[in-house]
């Protein structure tokens, strides 16, 4: 064969390597006819709908929304606000670890964390099927109170709908939050600069492992609980810690750690590479992982970030991140660098490396 | 985690490599072919491919069996699983294999009953749930699955449900292999057997290997450590010029294989004169369908079907692929008419064919370096 790794690039393949580059650049066409269960998974087809749907009709000049960050800000007599909103219908609504209600809350107080925002105040917004339980919804509603109180955030507005049976599972929830974004915060996806540190905030996939194990569908027993959390003290600590030198910091929900590398590698147009021996999983989850055929880095957390720091900071950031009460398991797990742009790869516990890619869609179970 | 970490030692896996290095001769270009997605998926999720010296090159071969599917066996399924009372049961993998015009995922989110199983018996369970739907379920992989199609179609039977049918796509190891050897322009120089296949047929069945084209064959594990100690084994029978079918993955794989599951599934299957595979064309005797005695679990019979064929693009080239003859970007339609989002060829279905991932990596999946 012409093409041992070490023979010079044809012309031929150089031209095929470019048209695929300049492909795969462009910004995806939404062409489904359909809305399929891909296009909610946080992967490829999430990211087709965006980009490819979304952006071009509310932010044509790809000044906002198109930076595809966890909060949008907007600015106020000169004070710095950010908003987000997010849904929630999660099945089952009760899981180990937390519920439907706590959750609404914290996704939304952690989307304005991460953006560098002390949560202020949030909306809240319900959607019950005809039929609930009043004990289940009173159950969520405490989760709610309670869970607001503990993020330290005003419920300021609500709203409720009741559908017919069959038109909702049990209930959805719609939450909306501002916050006050933090002085010290410089953050950007696009901040990336090669020899960045990337941190985590903790032992990853416990949202959705627990999650899968909680319908039941597998014959799988575990105590594996949501790690469902605020997060604002934790970025409040890497502010602290890192100031100008925190470059971004997500929360690793939808799609995982994985997917959070991914959108900022190509955001930053930068490549990261990921030291998967150094990635914490508990046991029992990268246990339940292994049976399932899923990759942890892809499992939905609701109580993780992933940071990226200048090499400077990096250690203060660690350290402090560390003394935050649900954060102590913190760890460094890779570094961006200049090449492959926009892709992520894993160095993994065995010794090899692999590219870690967007998920085409729903992370489906392998039979072999 | 016990008994799978002590498999993926890294520290073995490193002295493994050195000796792999010492039995290459430098200059000498290596093709081994694992032959099942098993192992390409290890391959791949370990990186195994960057402990081998530059020479040995792994051909991923066509044992995944979701990517063989060809596009009208899908269009049959998915003609059934659009009936009204009909919930239609497949593994995960198999919901985004596209078919002429849409995949599983698609007739789902057109409104099809179509349901994620993890094993054919959930799909029982779910017909004895519902006894007022039909319950189909589209039965893909090689003697692997293949028995526990068997056994969950005699369970129906013991249980009398009438409400369980099933699509047999189930296929053979040994003719598309036979197939690929058969070719003049065959380039391997070696095959890496598939371990759970051979957990059930046993190692007798790749005799003909060494014995008719002088090829060795070693059967391996799946875990990182099996795969290299299996090209290891492959690589000495090469320097010593020795050339036999061997057992890496003793552990689980008997010689003889299982005789329970290779009797229920004679009792339950009859091969296929003939059977479509996606880039490899119709291969003769390479499929299992329903035997008489089970012909009233058989959805064929029940529902009209297209059957049409609907062929592969005369340009695609996946058989030359697959053959190590030529390049994934040599081939006429690669990153025009084949792409991984509209995918005509096996290399292309599967993220870890040889032509899928050489689109999504581009250049790093030929250099692999990273600065």
């Amino acid at each position: 064969m012409s093409t041992s790794s070490d023979a010079p690039v044809s012309d031929r393949e150089q031209r095929i390597l470019d048209i695929i580059e300049k492909t795969r650049a462009r910004r995806p066409k939404f062409k489904s006819p359909n809305v399929t269960m891909a296009h909610g998974a946080g992967g490829k087809a999430t990211q087709t709908l965006i980009e490819g749907l979304l952006v071009p009709a509310f932010d044509p000049d790809e000044a906002g929304l198109a930076v595809l960050a966890d909060s949008g800000g907007v600015k106020i007599d000169e004070t710095g606000i950010a908003m987000t909103t997010d849904s929630f219908v999660v099945k089952p609504i009760r899981f180990p670890g937390g519920s439907i209600g706590e959750l609404a809350v914290n996704g939304t107080v952690n989307d304005l964390a991460v953006a560098g925002a002390k949560p202020v105040a949030i909306t809240i917004a319900l959607i019950l099927e005809e039929g609930l339980p009043t004990e289940v919804l009173r159950a969520e509603v405490d989760a709610i109170a309670s869970a607001a109180v503990a993020a330290g955030v005003e419920i300021v507005a609500g709203d409720t709908k009741v559908v017919e049976r069959g038109h909702a599972d049990q209930m959805y929830i719609t939450t909306t939050g501002i916050g006050a974004i933090d002085p010290r915060a410089s953050l950007s996806p696009r901040a990336l600069r090669p020899g960045d540190q990337v941190i985590v905030s903790g032992s990853i996939g416990e949202h959705g492992t627990a999650i899968m194990l909680a319908r039941e569908e597998f014959e799988l027993d575990a105590e594996i609980e949501s790690d469902t959390q605020p997060l604002w003290e934790a970025a409040d600590a890497l502010l602290g810690a890192a100031g100008p030198d925190l470059r971004c910091v997500r929360d690793a929900t939808r799609g995982g750690v994985a997917t959070v590398l991914n959108e900022l590698a190509r955001a930053s147009g930068v490549a990261i590479i990921a030291r998967e021996g150094d990635v914490p999983v508990r046991a029992d989850v990268r246990g339940a992982a292994e049976i399932l055929g899923i990759d942890p880095m892809y499992v939905a957390n609701e109580g993780r970030l992933v940071a990226f720091v200048a090499p400077e900071s990096a250690g203060a950031a660690l350290e402090a991140l560390r003394s935050v009460p649900g954060s102590e398991g913190a760890a460094a797990i890779g570094e961006v660098k200049t090449e492959p742009i926009g892709m992520v790869l894993v160095e993994t516990a065995f010794g090899g490396k692999r590219v870690m890619d967007l998920l085409a869609g729903d992370p489906l179970p392998r039979i072999c | 985690m016990r008994f799978v970490d002590e498999f993926r030692d890294p520290g073995l896996g490193r002295a493994l490599a050195g000796e792999i290095l010492s039995l290459v001769e430098p200059g000498r270009e290596y093709k081994l072919m694992e032959v099942c997605g098993g192992h390409t998926h290890s391959i791949y999720k370990y990186g195994i491919d960057d402990l081998l010296p530059e020479n040995v090159e792994l051909v991923h071969g066509p044992g995944c069996p979701v990517c063989v599917i060809p596009m009208g066996r899908v269009d049959d399924g998915m003609a059934i699983a659009e009936n009204e009372e009909v919930i239609f049961t497949c593994f995960g993998d198999m919901m985004r294999v596209p078919g002429s015009e849409k995949s599983f995922q698609d007739a789902k989110a057109g409104g099809a009953d179509i349901r994620m199983v993890y094993s054919p018996l959930d799909a029982l369970r779910i017909a004895k749930a519902n006894p007022d739907r039909v319950v189909v379920f589209f039965a893909i992989g090689f003697e692997t699955t293949a028995p526990s199609t068997a056994l969950t179609l005699k369970r129906a039977r013991a249980e009398g449900i009438e409400n369980f049918l099933c699509i047999c796509n189930h296929v053979t190891i040994v003719p598309p292999l036979r197939a690929l050897l058969e070719s003049p322009d065959m380039r391997l120089d070696g095959f890496i057997g598939p371990g759970h296949v051979s957990a059930v047929v046993g190692a007798r069945p790749f005799e003909f290997i060494p014995a008719d084209y002088g090829r060795p064959l070693v059967i391996s594990g799946f875990e990182p450590l099996d795969i290299l100690q299996g090209i290891r084994m492959i690589l000495a029978q090469l320097a010593e010029g020795r050339c036999e079918v061997e057992n890496q993955y003793s552990r689980v794989v008997p010689y003889d294989g299982n005789p329970a599951a290779l009797a229920v599934m004679s009792e339950v299957f009859e091969l296929r004169p003939h059977f479509e595979w996606r880039g490899l064309g119709f291969i003769s005797q390479s499929a299992l369908r329903l035997s008489d005695a089970y012909a009233d679990f058989d959805a064929e019979l029940r529902y009209a079907t297209p059957g049409v064929r609907v062929a592969d693009p005369k340009a695609c080239q996946c058989g030359e692929v697959l053959k190590g003859v030529i390049k994934p970007w040599e081939c006429k339609v690669f990153g025009t008419a084949c792409t991984p989002e509209h995918a005509i060829g096996t290399c292309m279905v599967s993220p870890e064919g040889a032509c899928a991932a050489y689109y999504n990596y581009g250049r790093f999946a030929r250099e692999r370096e990273v600065v």
